[in-house]
């Protein structure tokens, strides 16, 4: 078993005996890939005797969770009304032309992963977009190349 | 029983209440720095181990206490920092980096620290000054928010020395579950999530089913609205006014356990609640026979997982469960019927974050501000074309001039204020002739909007309503759960219409079935979400259909 599939694991045990449980064991699982993976959800569905139908179905309908592998970094463009209205679909667009993809699709090299959200909560910075976590306010398309460049080089460095 | 009563001193909220207080009182100066989601994102982290550092340099530490705080308030302006220093006015710093905190420290606190009387901050520091007399400050009526920019949300104690918890003592040792019930309904304060029903209504109804087994109180903390965070900014700046709400609320319906259901989108503030149950835990204010009395409560957290629809009690309830998040007619109405089939009572972040007030200070005083119907203040999310964009607490019946020209200072760049939009996708626009309208329930009704949960979204002239409103519609046909059809196949429908029109393809005959579809939504969708997300399209068309009618006789744009 590799480490990751023996942290799954460890995982559905400590949720298994919990009620209402699922969407938090599909949580930490996607915490430790950035995704569910096929073979995750099958232990879990053993581990955790729930219907392997039902977590799909629950994986499917929920927006946060992911099927497949997303880049090493996923860029989230904030779509809610104050973004919107001080312009981020330029900004979006921008990432798109930059990056070559569309919403919802990885570079060819595993790089980035270009995704909308729904508010996160930040609307005195409006337009938002968040990068693995890290917020960048009052954006504008033409920060955009700055900030793929600096995800570039933080990725080179590692 | 020595033991015991050592134990129940150690534990006692007042003890622990004095103790931080005094401890406290030593500091002649503290440094507040903002540290919620906007202000932490703009760098508050870096800023704070800045001021820590130069403290110690200066060996300051034991006279200067640095207090990471929740939201100020001012998000647009961030990340901020407050000085309070005894003796001298607080002044408030905007927009600061590591360089201007140096500056802050170097050039105002460590001078003002060894100046007798009033100093007055270096020329260089003028424009990182935000006055605390501006009208944002002091047209304000902060009581959920109170301890919010005050506080650090992470020590227990020191929402203990700011009040915290008495009311919970005062519910369990002086009232009964009915007085409880009795005292919030008297208040009139009622459900902030947007539905807008009496609190207390509903906790009697709890209240009246018979606990078998197990009885529920669940927090919703899914704030989907777009463009609002009153919910975030409250758990993330004062969690333990949530849970002792809760707590309170436990007691009076006779709840068993408690759940909380947060967004995951807020890391932030479901860290900050964890830490809050985590320390509650540890303090014995949870857990069994809390404060010595027969009450008996624990609380659990679950995610949200992004699905706006969780909002609806129902949906939400079946997400905690582990299943999709699908709404499914009432009655039965959880308070009979709800989590694990066993009867459960829904409360709403801000509305919980109002109980403990009620109880302390007295329905009467809670009655005294507001209109008529709607009483108490109610939080905003002030957001869109505003020049003070951030977190605002208002009385109920404040107009909406008085919120977004006074309080939020107008709308900027010489631009004219066009409509404000409450309620997010559920709600509707309000056109800048009715910015006297007093805020209430009843009023925003009247002119199509509602209350929603606190997000008001400032227009300014440069929109164009069609736009927005497939905005919204966009947003809603998105997040349908897809379980009946008026608000799948309807919702879908009416955005390819508008779609239409926005394109300048559309014909007379699409607008009129466009308000069809949008009336057959609203009466058959089986929840919240079907029925209210025509409601941005009804709004604008009823004030400005000529947008529309223009749109139609437009040349027709290329098709993409």
């Amino acid at each position: 078993m590799s480490e990751e599939t023996s942290k799954a694991a460890e995982i559905a045990d400590k949720w298994r005996k919990k009620r209402g449980s699922l969407i938090m064991a599909l949580h930490e699982i996607q915490g430790i890939k950035g995704y569910v993976a096929w073979e995750d959800a099958v232990m879990l569905s053993e581990r955790m005797d729930v219907p392997l139908a039902r977590i799909y179905e629950v994986l499917t309908f929920y927006n946060f969770f992911k099927l497949v592998a997303p880049g090493k970094a996923v860029i989230s463009v904030c779509t809610g009304t104050a973004c919107y209205l001080k312009g981020n679909d330029k900004v979006l667009e921008k990432f798109k032309s930059e990056l070559k993809i569309k919403e919802g699709e990885s570079t060819p090299d595993g790089m980035f992963h270009l995704q909308c959200v729904r508010c996160v909560g930040c609307c005195g910075l409006a337009p938002v977009c968040v990068v693995n976590g890290k917020t960048y306010g009052r954006m504008t398309p033409e920060q955009v190349p700055e900030i793929l460049e600096e995800w570039k080089k933080a990725f080179k460095e590692d | 029983m020595a033991d015991m009563a050592e134990i129940n001193k150690r534990f006692d909220i007042h003890e622990m209440a004095n103790a931080k207080r005094a401890e406290i009182e030593k500091y002649v100066c503290n440094i507040y720095c903002c540290h919620s989601t906007g202000c932490k994102s703009s760098g508050s982290d870096d800023l704070i181990a800045l001021i820590h550092s130069i403290l110690n340099e200066k060996g300051l530490s034991e006279r200067v206490r640095v207090v990471a705080t929740g939201c100020m308030g001012l998000c647009a302006q961030g990340p901020l920092i407050r000085v309070e220093i005894k003796g001298k006015k607080d002044v408030l710093f905007k927009r600061v980096d590591l360089e201007i905190t140096k500056a802050v420290m170097e050039d105002y606190v460590l001078k003002a620290l060894d100046t007798q009387g009033e100093f007055t901050p270096p020329e260089n520091l003028s424009e990182h000054i935000l006055s605390l007399d501006l009208p944002f400050f002091k047209k304000q009526e902060k009581v959920v928010l109170k301890n919010a920019g005050h506080i650090d949300p992470e020590d227990i104690k020191e929402y203990m020395a700011h009040g915290g918890y008495l009311a919970l003592e005062k519910a369990l040792k002086t009232m009964t579950p009915a007085e409880v019930v009795e005292e919030i309904k008297k208040s009139g304060l009622r459900g902030r999530g947007g539905g807008g029903f009496s609190t207390g209504m509903k906790w009697e109804l709890a209240a009246k089913v018979p606990t078998v087994d197990e009885k529920f109180i669940i927090c919703n903390g899914d704030e989907g609205d777009p463009g609002a965070y009153m919910d975030r900014s409250i758990l993330e700046g004062d969690p333990h006014a949530v849970i002792e709400g809760m707590m309170i609320a436990a007691y009076a319906i006779g709840a068993t356990s408690g759940w909380f259901y947060v967004r995951a989108e807020y890391p932030l503030a479901v860290e900050r609640l964890q830490k809050a149950i985590q320390a509650c835990k540890k303090n014995r204010l949870l857990g069994n026979n809390i404060m010595g009395t027969d009450f008996c409560f624990n609380v659990d957290i679950r995610l949200g997982a992004g699905a706006f629809v969780c909002g609806e009690e129902t949906a939400l309830i079946h997400s905690i469960e582990g299943a999709r998040g699908t709404p499914r007619p009432r009655p039965p109405y959880p308070t009979n019927k709800g989590l694990w089939g066993k009867p459960s009572c829904v409360n709403n972040v801000e509305t919980l974050a109002n109980v403990s007030k009620i109880l302390l200070k007295g329905a009467d005083w809670f009655a005294s501000f507001g209109t008529e119907t709607s009483k108490g203040t109610k939080v905003f999310a002030l957001t869109g074309q505003v020049e003070h964009s951030g977190l605002i607490e208002v009385p109920m019946g404040t107009t909406i001039s008085q919120i977004v020209n006074e309080i939020g200072g107008g709308v900027p760049q010489g631009k004219k204020l066009k409509a404000v939009q409450t309620g997010g996708p559920s709600g509707g626009v309000i056109p800048a002739q009715y910015m006297d309208m007093p805020v209430c329930y009843e009023e925003l009704k009247k002119v199509g909007s509602i209350m929603g949960s606190g997000g008001m979204i400032v227009i300014d002239d440069s929109s164009d309503m069609v736009s927005l409103a497939k905005f919204y519609l966009d947003f809603t046909v998105d997040e349908s759960c897809g379980k009946c059809a008026p608000c799948r196949i309807g919702g879908k429908q009416m955005l390819t219409l508008l779609d239409k029109i926005n394109r300048g393809r559309g014909k007379q005959k699409d607008l009129d079935l466009l308000k069809q579809i949008a009336f057959a939504m609203q009466k058959a969708s089986l929840c919240g979400l079907g029925q209210t997300a025509p409601n941005p399209v009804l709004s604008t068309l009823r004030f400005y259909e000529n947008e529309y009618t223009q749109k139609l006789l437009d040349a027709p744009k290329e098709d993409k």
